[in-house]
């Protein structure tokens, strides 16, 4: 999977966007190697995540299969990070995401003392993931870099769509549903928190980051904050 | 995927929420449809949306009279009222499409889930990379546009004419009836699929003129692609391409940085050893 690496948006727009993920090898250390996934995700809590989540289950953001018609007027989107490390089960990917530099760097210093024993990659922007390795004393070990989209990209949407959308890396938080958001909170229908957390529900590989989301939305808002 | 008629009450939420933008409400019946030549049977509308399973004659009654009293009520977007969307039993070739989007399928071929394969995600683990070369990940379809495996096979012939070597494990090489030309099996090239990835490695010598044939066969392709490109560091966590990918005209921004803090079960190196 890709799935982390091609996060739109310039500079500026990525400095609060970090995921942290853990992965064991197949056929190398994924034996026993729940356990291992699910004691990354619990360290992660104490650095203040924005995600935690597991590619196959999700995130703390999920859909609930079955709804009670009432809850249009009161529903609960408070995430839970218990029922995702209570729900990992088999061996893949477990992600944990920040909007701030410095809780993420702690989080990596904890994960070398905790000496998982599976392979851990920061997905962010080059030179933050570089600068927090030096901090770490860590030296990198490899790194793929991400060369944007090419192709018929003049038919790809406007950009906070485009940002909003790529937050999942399967590309299952669509391009019509970000506008549908935007434009509930464009228009005060929606706030940007709620706005966010509906479209990280969609997002199964738990990558997306409703932080960003929610000041990306914000920031649509007829009378954005700091106007 | 299906939209049961007879449930669906036209509410239109799940034309918003899919990728590819192939359902639809037609207003006269009002029902919504689905374009299966458009559908990926990526489930985003069956497993994203909750539901209510609601009585749809007396929604359909609530939505008439509201609208007669010019009545506005925003639903939540992620809910479908009456648990009209179905999904189908899949047939040859049409399979392709769900194991190629449906995020929660696991392919057979590799064993994990998504199109690919494990990449230099787990290389300090597996040495899959090897310094000195330079592995490439090139998803068509994304962002959320969609490929069909027509356009896949155009960048795949491109790139095998370079020479280029598939990753054997990809499940996308195990559709190509030739991997050494890029051919694919031609009963799936009208299918069309979330994103599919093709990978392969090159000489790091090799980087600028495998960017170029990129660029040129991304000119000749009816969607859009993300190209990544990945190698080892140094030991002294030096990477050579951030030298070679800025003089190529692609300016360092994201990157997935393998840390090295991964290793081998000891119990299975000591069975490797002996």
């Amino acid at each position: 999977m890709t799935h982390s690496l091609h996060r739109y948006g310039r500079y500026e727009d990525l400095t609060g966007d970090f995921i942290v993920f853990a992965m064991p090898a197949r056929g190398f250390n994924d034996t026993d190697a729940i356990e291992t996934q699910k004691a990354f995700l619990r360290l992660a809590l104490d650095f203040d995540p924005v995600n935690i989540g597991d590619a196959k289950r999700g995130g703390e953001f999920r859909p609930q299969e079955e709804l009670n018609p009432l809850v249009h007027w009161r529903r609960n989107t408070e995430p839970d990070p218990q029922a995702v490390i209570e729900g990992v089960e088999s061996t893949g990917i477990v992600s944990a995401v920040f909007d701030d530099f410095e809780k993420m760097q702690t989080f990596v210093r904890a994960l070398q003392e905790a000496d998982l024993g599976v392979s851990i990659n920061i997905s962010a922007l080059a030179d933050r993931a570089q600068a927090c390795c030096g901090a770490c004393g860590i030296t990198r070990h490899s790194v793929e870099y991400s060369l944007g989209f090419q192709g018929r990209t003049e038919e790809l949407p406007e950009k906070p769509v485009l940002e909003l959308s790529t937050m999942c890396g399967h590309g299952t938080v669509s391009f019509g549903l970000a506008k549908k958001m935007l434009d509930r909170v464009r228009t005060g229908r929606k706030t940007p928190k709620d706005a966010a957390r509906t479209l990280a529900r969609f997002c199964v590989c738990s990558i997306f980051n409703p932080a960003r989301a929610e000041k990306i939305l914000a920031g649509e808002r007829p009378d954005p904050p700091g106007r | 995927m299906w939209i049961d008629p007879k449930l669906c009450v036209g509410c239109a939420n799940c034309v918003a929420v899919c990728p590819m933008e192939a359902i639809s409400v037609d207003h006269t019946s009002r029902r919504a449809n689905v374009d299966l030549d458009e559908c990926v049977e990526c489930h985003a509308c069956y497993r994203g949306m909750s539901r209510e399973r609601l009585n749809p004659t007396a929604v359909r009654l609530v939505r008439r009279a509201a609208e007669l009293f010019r009545f506005r009520f925003d639903p939540e977007p992620d809910v479908c009222p009456t648990s009209a969307i179905t999904p189908e039993e899949l047939t040859w070739p049409r399979t392709v499409r769900r194991a190629f989007s449906d995020v929660l399928v696991t392919h057979e071929s590799t064993g994990i889930l998504g199109r690919g394969t494990e990449e230099v995600k787990t290389n300090d683990v597996t040495g899959r990379l090897e310094a000195g070369r330079a592995g490439f990940v090139v998803e068509l379809g994304r962002p959320s546009t969609g490929a069909r495996f027509h356009d896949i096979q155009k960048v795949a012939m491109a790139l095998a004419d370079t020479g280029a070597a598939f990753e054997a494990n990809n499940p996308l090489t195990g559709l190509m009836d030739d991997p050494s030309t890029g051919v694919m099996n031609p009963e799936i090239l009208d299918e069309k699929v979330l994103s599919a990835i093709l990978e392969f490695q090159t000489e790091m010598n090799d980087v600028e003129r495998m960017l170029s044939v990129l660029r040129d066969v991304a000119m000749e392709i009816r969607t859009v692609m993300a190209v990544g490109v990945a190698s080892r560091c140094d030991e002294t966590g030096d990477n050579p391409l951030e030298t070679i990918l800025p003089d190529a005209g692609f300016p360092i921004l994201r990157a997935k940085t393998n840390l090295g803090l991964g290793r081998r079960d000891s119990a299975r190196e000591g069975a490797m050893a002996s």
